[in-house]
């Protein structure tokens, strides 16, 4: 599909339609939530990473004033060992249960054992402190590697590893392992001139949204559930919330509040069911809210992750082999996305010859939860700095290397698949052609570096309905909440396919009751999908408001033709009429108009990011300053600049903290240190400099606009990048994440 | 006739074959007929008579969410690959 | 759980009575007692700006100032920027530039943008990285919010 023309909205910056309820302070995101009778909830987290849970007496905390209820997880419908089907695949009913409320086992420092619900916040807290809970202290598994060892203790007694429907006999820590095989990878390295081979660590990483996780929750006399949050996706909270308190779907309503940041981190429920269950306990309201800690101890991290990369290469510059051995912290309970990084680890190459093995492994640290691109920056830090080291060793061009070895339309990815047309090479071209890649940058410790990056993308379920006004404007109702202005880049497709302004459509984000099913905000998939049904719902309101005009000129509809948002009969009669003025008559020639589509497109088509980095290395401190950014990214099309702009430029500072600083810092007992903002430090204003978004258009075939998700791919290079521009000013090649100021100084031998 | 690729754990039943012509109208024809050819990898693909949860089906180089009723070319080219929800796992 | 005490303040130039628990934070008493939601909680310690208002013309984390504290004082919250019928140019600004994403540590840069504009109406891109350093957004990647406070200076010269 995608038509390549001149479009009136689509690739305009209108302002964003939820702009001025953001900017006064008037948007209403989840712990804004007020409703009459509110009682507050609290969690009490376990202080040990790994411990057997004995008892648990809450008489204490009953017996305070103000104390309304208290939940555990007894009071969670017993988990039965089946497969709870989330939509999105299945996933196991005790691990999920097991996550919101431990029953048997803590897991991790910051697992919630049981939560308060109280007349204010401050005595759920104090309650929290007055459960006595006895634990018997187990040894921790804190690192990917211990835990594949075959004596590490064990974090569930009955895991076992899987793998493409095959089980292990022995319990371990790695719940499954996957494989790729391309080509005769013995045979490629055979054929190199140079083969190189790197091991590669990477910290626990936080997706580090401002807004702390929170739901207010209340039951109904008559069984209904309500519950208000913060959500990627009320959908998936419902579904989620059906399975763990076992309730009938069809009685739960999830209504979705503004959204103080995701990146992954808010599809996975943790408060919701809590809330819900103290709810039920009090008959009254109750909302739960984190604080900072909780959200750090008890929340999705992104994985730490041992890569291996062994990469060989002709002296003329062609990769004949790849081989990776990838294995990732799942935390707690299964579920890393080693499969994503093990999808996109080569993805930019086509390469004849590649064998990549990936293990999902549990450890004693909060379960992992999606992050931007999940597993594919982990990957990426492994696969671009080999492949940076290759161009130097064969002395060319880093962007030249890759253009050589680039992925494009036909070829195949090491795990099977043909890509379509992408737009890999148009991104190096682009990388080449900045100003940027030619600029000078000679000075002692300045350095520069290129790393490139995939990411899948996905599509999935959207509805979108609209309500056309008499004054010719449009109501859209949609399911995907708002995150980044998705608002405005799926109002501006129906606005095109109308020929109407942007500002004449008004974007609702609504409950869970009043839109049809829409997947979660993530994948990339928003302004992709979500778009494509407001496309999709605007030609049926199309067709239906042609058949108002041929009825109103009484000729038939096949004469009726719509352009630049004005219908006119051809055939003979010369008439004309706007889409507003149209809208003015639909009562008297059939009442409303409302337009629907319900979409679950397949061709999301692959994003790829190329990213230039000039730093400085202060050498006697250890610090690495970025001095200038630049990244191309592949968008398709971008529909509303702006907001792509705004999504690489978030990527790319997101991917400089997980490169310079942020991880989690654990003691010895399997307690983070740093749980806090000012102890994880992530990047502020004053640590950067502007980042150069450069938006390359290769439309993708998938969609009517060429749209390619946009919000995941900036992430990936970052990492390599940076380490690749390190090794150029300083001559060392850094292997562990974060680059932090001591991993520096240890390079350079200073401490 | 359509073309399956074989995922790298599987070839162990396909003589080490990593991809295989087979024929079929539908998804579920081409994995019947696969599995009479070499006998077990229906069983490493399903689960009864559904794709087993966690593998996923690209026909063409595009990840389609259908069951195995789903109609295919004749010169489709289908890979069975782990299930990844990417950005938006649940678990 | 302590008396509560009876607090009289002036909030966007409004005469204003409370009561609050001497251990409620400005935050809280905003938040909660007074309904004003526009400052957002993000850390409650102080590092994310979040919940940035400005207090006898000094910009503070009302996370870290007790409710008790503004007894007699005056404070200036998001909720009293704009004008009925018009946004203020900083408001402007973060619309045009796109200067936010998710949005909800908006108000706290824009009280601290405002803070910044009152104080120095004409900064350099560098006095406006450094002074908006104790806020954090992790949608933007800072470019855009950093365009926007320029421009809005530009605009109110």
């Amino acid at each position: 599909m995608a038509e390549n023309k001149d479009y009136k909205v689509i690739g305009t910056r209108p302002i964003r339609h939820d702009g001025v309820d953001k900017v006064t302070g008037r948007a209403i995101y989840g712990a804004d939530f007020q409703i009459t009778g509110l009682l507050h909830g609290r969690v009490l987290r376990s202080p040990h990473a790994h411990a057997r849970i004995l008892s648990i007496d809450t008489s204490r905390a009953e017996a305070l004033d103000g104390v309304k209820g208290i939940v555990t997880a007894d009071d969670l419908p017993t988990a039965e060992d089946k497969m709870a089907d989330l939509g999105e695949g299945a996933v196991s009913l005790k691990y999920l249960c097991d996550n919101i409320l431990a029953s048997d086992k803590a897991l991790y420092r910051g697992h919630a054992i049981a939560a308060v619900a109280a007349t204010s916040p401050h005595i759920a807290e104090e309650a929290c402190q007055l459960i006595d809970v006895e634990y018997e202290v187990l040894t921790p598994v804190m690192e990917v590697r211990q835990a594949m060892e075959s004596d590490a203790p064990l974090l569930h007694e009955n895991l076992k590893t899987s793998s493409l429907g095959e089980t292990s006999e022995e319990s371990s820590n790695v719940a499954s392992h996957i494989q790729h095989k391309k080509g005769d990878i013995e045979k490629g390295f055979a054929e190199a001139d140079i083969v190189i081979e790197r091991e590669f660590v990477t910290g626990t990483v936080h997706q580090g949204y401002i807004e702390p996780h929170n739901a207010t929750a209340h039951y109904n006399q008559d069984g209904h559930l309500t519950v208000w949050c913060s959500t990627q996706g009320a959908f998936t909270v419902r579904e989620q919330l059906a399975e763990i308190l076992q309730y009938p779907i069809s009685k739960i309503k999830v209504v979705p509040l503004e959204i103080g940041g995701g990146f992954g981190g808010k599809i996975n429920v943790y408060v919701k069911p809590v809330a819900a269950l103290l709810a039920k306990q009090t008959g009254k309201p109750v909302k739960v809210l984190m604080n900072r800690a909780d959200v750090f101890e008890g929340t999705g991290p992104t994985p730490a992750s041992f890569i291996t990369v062994k990469m060989g290469a002709t002296k003329d510059g062609k990769i004949t082999a790849a081989q990776t051995s990838m294995a990732f912290e799942a935390g707690a309970y299964p579920g890393s996305p080693v499969g994503a990084g093990a999808m996109c680890i080569f993805a930019p190459y086509n390469i004849d010859n590649v064998l990549i093995d990936g293990y999902d492994v549990v450890v004693n640290k909060p379960k992992s939860a999606p992050y931007r691109a999940p597993g594919a920056t982990n990957a990426a830090f492994g696969s671009e700095t080999v492949v940076d080291e290759l161009a130097e060793k064969l002395n060319i061009d880093p962007l030249e290397l890759r253009v050589m070895n680039g992925a494009k339309e036909g070829d195949h990815r090491a795990d099977g698949p043909v890509y379509p047309r992408i737009g890999f090479i148009e991104t190096l071209e682009a990388a080449k052609e900045h100003p940027h890649y030619s600029s000078e940058n000679g000075k002692k410790h300045h350095g520069r570096g290129i790393a490139s990056g995939f990411w899948f993308n996905i599509g999935l379920e959207s509805s979108v309905t609209i309500n056309v006004n008499p004054d010719g404007t449009i109501n859209l109702v949609e399911g995907s909440t708002d995150i980044g202005g998705t608002r405005a880049s799926i109002a501006m497709q129906a606005a095109e396919v109308l020929g109407i302004p942007a500002e004449s459509v008004n974007p609702s984000v609504v409950d869970t009751n009043s839109v049809g099913y829409t997947a979660v905000t993530g994948g990339s998939r928003t302004t992709f999908a979500t778009g494509y049904a407001a496309y999709e719902a605007a030609q049926d309101v199309k067709r239906q408001m042609i058949e108002r005009a041929a009825k109103l000129w009484d000729v038939d509809e096949e004469n009726v033709q719509f352009a630049d948002g004005e219908f006119s009969s051809i055939n003979g009669k010369e008439e004309q009429i706007s889409f507003r003025d149209l809208s003015g008559k639909l009562s008297e020639t059939g009442g409303p108009v409302v337009g629907r589509a319900t979409v679950d497109p397949p061709g999301a088509g692959g994003a790829f990011a190329t990213h230039v980095v000039d730093v400085a290395v202060d050498v006697e401190t250890g610090k690495v300053e970025i001095l200038r950014y630049t990244a191309t990214q592949d968008a398709g099309k971008a529909i509303h600049p702006s907001y792509v702009e705004g999504q690489i430029q978030g990527g790319v500072v997101q991917g400089i903290g997980w490169a310079l600083n942020e991880e989690y810092i654990y003691n010895e007992e399997g307690t983070m240190t740093n749980a806090s903002f000012l102890d994880y430090r992530m990047p502020t204003c004053l640590d950067l400099p502007m980042i150069d978004a450069v938006i390359v258009e290769v439309p993708n075939p998938g969609h009517p606009y060429g749209v390619r998700g946009v919000g995941e791919v900036p992430i990936v290079p970052p990492p390599a990048a940076i380490a690749n521009a390190i090794y150029d000013a300083i001559g060392i090649r850094m292997e562990e994440l974060p680059m932090s100021p001591d991993r520096l100084l240890k390079a350079l031998g200073k401490i | 006739m359509p073309v399956v690729g074989i995922p790298a754990l599987m070839r162990n039943l396909t003589d080490g074959e990593d991809s295989v012509t087979v024929s079929g109208n539908t998804i579920r024809e081409v994995i019947e007929n696969l599995d009479k050819r070499y006998p077990g990898t229906k069983e490493k693909l399903c689960e009864g008579d559904r794709l087993r949860p966690g593998i996923a089906i690209y026909v063409n180089g595009i990840l389609i969410r259908a069951n195995l009723r789903e109609q295919i070319d004749a010169d489709a080219e289908l890979h069975f690959l782990p299930a990844i929800s990417g950005g938006v796992s649940s678990g | 759980m302590s008396k509560k005490s009876h607090v009289q303040t002036t909030i966007n130039g409004e005469s204003v009575e409370f009561l609050c628990e001497p251990r409620q934070s400005l935050l809280e008493v905003l938040r909660d007692e007074l309904h004003l939601t526009g400052a957002k909680e993000g850390c409650n310690n102080g590092n994310c700006g979040a919940c940035s208002v400005i207090l006898d013309g000094r910009l503070v984390n009302a996370c870290l100032v007790l409710g008790v504290e503004i007894e007699g004082k005056s404070v200036e919250t998001i909720e009293g920027l704009a004008d009925p019928d018009k946004l203020h140019p900083i408001q402007d600004a973060f619309l045009e530039n796109a200067a936010l994403q998710c949005g909800i540590c908006t108000p706290g840069f824009i009280m601290s943008a405002k803070s910044l504009l009152d104080n120095n109406p004409n900064p350099t891109e560098h006095e406006v990285r450094y002074w908006l350093a104790g806020n954090l957004c992790r949608c933007t990647g800072y470019d855009k919010i950093v365009r926007a406070v320029l421009d809005a200076a530009e605009a109110t010269q």
